[in-house]
């Protein structure tokens, strides 16, 4: 279990406790977290789970997979931190995450 | 007017298997899609990805499925209308009256919408002032190439779309690519000729660069983009193309008095018919207690929903269950011999 932090592109905060073994995207999506489309259902089809992840957080992540960066090409703004956050699967470690969720998804 | 028995939107697995229960068991139906071809997501978003969970095929890519989902209707000759959009749905006597985006007609007394997430349309910029310029200088396809000749285009993206407009404009127009990385993710090839052409001169390469701003009054003028490294460049161009892949987007269904929650409709499930008489959701884009998005759940869906458009596509006449091992009603459908 970790306590996931979603920021919205307004600030809001959803803290959520997310269980092990599912994604940031399923805890954003299962908790009605907005801002998150994931429009294919965490097959990396799509680039609508798009979040950026705060510096001190990104390189503690587990490293993006292949494809990951080349849906990251068509996802709204994307940055130097952008992630896909159906590639981001819980674990203890990440209690205290934060994510930020971009105003749009497309 | 195309009247048929059953209309089916979306040419994704679970249509086409829905279109082939309904001829199964002998109505008309017809496809509509707005893609240009036919496959929904698994052309379209995985078509070289294997799938493992399709009952008896222990392997396939979205591609093999889709061909095999083809074969397997090819003896019902279906009509279908490929790049067509269904913007309006609405009732008319016991009809529903079907319109598309190009002003094709059907009327039909059974509605099965099989959309997946909904349409495919292009991803487009970020910028909001790229609006005032599309589809006059701002493109997110090639419809005319021969508009280009001669002009500066800058072209935005990393895939084989931005990639091979990128060569294939350099033969005759000024060319600038840009794109957010230094990874192109176009076939190998095509990424090598991209930068043989930026060595010769023939294309201006902007890696780690993206689109902040466009400028100009009547036409475009300028546009600026901004390095990774905050740099801001301004670029004179005519034109802009940019190639960001396709999104899927609701659209108009959620316009057609539907109970819509979180971009899916709810159906019962034992017509999966909405809460519109005649009008049925399959597949990904229906919801209902303990609804799985897999393919194989859309062919269930699908064939339960074919079933229910017989009572309003022939009032007169009982719907029999037959099997297709030993009908031979089916088979002549099917167009094989009978033992």
């Amino acid at each position: 279990m970790a306590k996931i932090n979603y920021v919205t592109h307004d600030n809001q905060i959803y803290s959520v406790d997310v269980q092990n073994g599912l994604t940031v995207m399923e805890g954003a999506v299962q908790n009605d977290v907005p801002g998150i489309d994931a429009d294919c259902g965490g097959g990396m089809a799509c680039a609508t789970c798009h979040v950026y992840i705060s510096d001190d957080w990104f390189d503690k992540l587990p490293s993006k997979d292949d494809g990951e960066e080349d849906m990251l090409d068509m996802a709204f703004e994307p940055k130097k931190n952008s992630r896909l956050s159906c590639q981001i699967t819980i674990s203890d470690e990440l209690d205290g995450l934060i994510v930020n969720i971009p105003s749009k998804q497309s | 007017m195309n009247k048929t028995d059953a209309l089916i939107i979306g040419a994704g697995p679970t249509g086409l298997f829905t279109a082939h229960q309904l001829k199964l068991i002998g109505l008309d139906c017809e496809i509509v899609d707005n893609l240009d071809k036919i496959g929904g997501q698994c052309i379209e978003l995985y078509p070289d990805k294997p799938i493992y969970d399709i009952p008896a095929v222990p392997e396939c890519t979205g591609e093999e499925l889709t061909n095999n989902l083809i074969n397997q209707i090819k003896p019902f000759n279906i009509k279908t209308h490929l790049s067509e959009r269904v913007d309006e749905v609405k009732k008319e006597g016991d009809n529903w009256f079907v319109k598309t985006n190009h002003g094709k007609i059907f009327l039909t007394p059974n509605v099965i919408i099989a959309g997946g997430v909904g349409s495919f349309e292009p991803r487009k910029f970020p910028v909001k002032e790229c609006e005032k310029f599309e589809n006059k200088s701002i493109y997110y396809s090639v419809k005319d190439k021969t508009v280009f000749e001669g002009k500066t285009v800058s072209i935005f993206g990393g895939g084989d779309s931005a990639l091979d407009w990128a060569v294939e404009l350099s033969k005759k127009s000024h060319v600038n690519l840009i794109h957010r990385r230094e990874d192109f993710r176009g076939a190998q090839a095509t990424v090598d000729k991209v930068h043989e052409l930026a060595k010769s001169g023939k294309i201006n390469l902007y890696t780690k660069y993206q689109l902040t701003n466009v400028v100009g009054e009547n036409n475009l003028e300028s546009i600026e983009i901004k390095h990774d490294s905050k740099e801001i460049k301004t670029i004179k161009t005519d034109f802009v193309l940019g190639f960001f892949g396709l999104i899927m987007q609701l659209g108009p269904i959620a316009e057609w008095g539907l109970n819509i929650d979180k971009k899916t409709v709810a159906v019962d499930t034992e017509k999966f018919e909405t809460n519109q008489k005649g009008i049925y959701a399959v597949g990904d884009i229906c919801s209902y207690p303990g609804k799985l998005k897999l393919i194989l759940s859309g062919f269930h869906e699908g064939a339960l929903a074919a079933r229910a458009c017989f009572k309003l596509a022939r009032p007169n006449e009982k719907y029999r269950f037959e099997f297709t091992t030993s009908s031979k009603t089916i088979k002549d459908r099917l167009g094989v011999k009978s033992d």
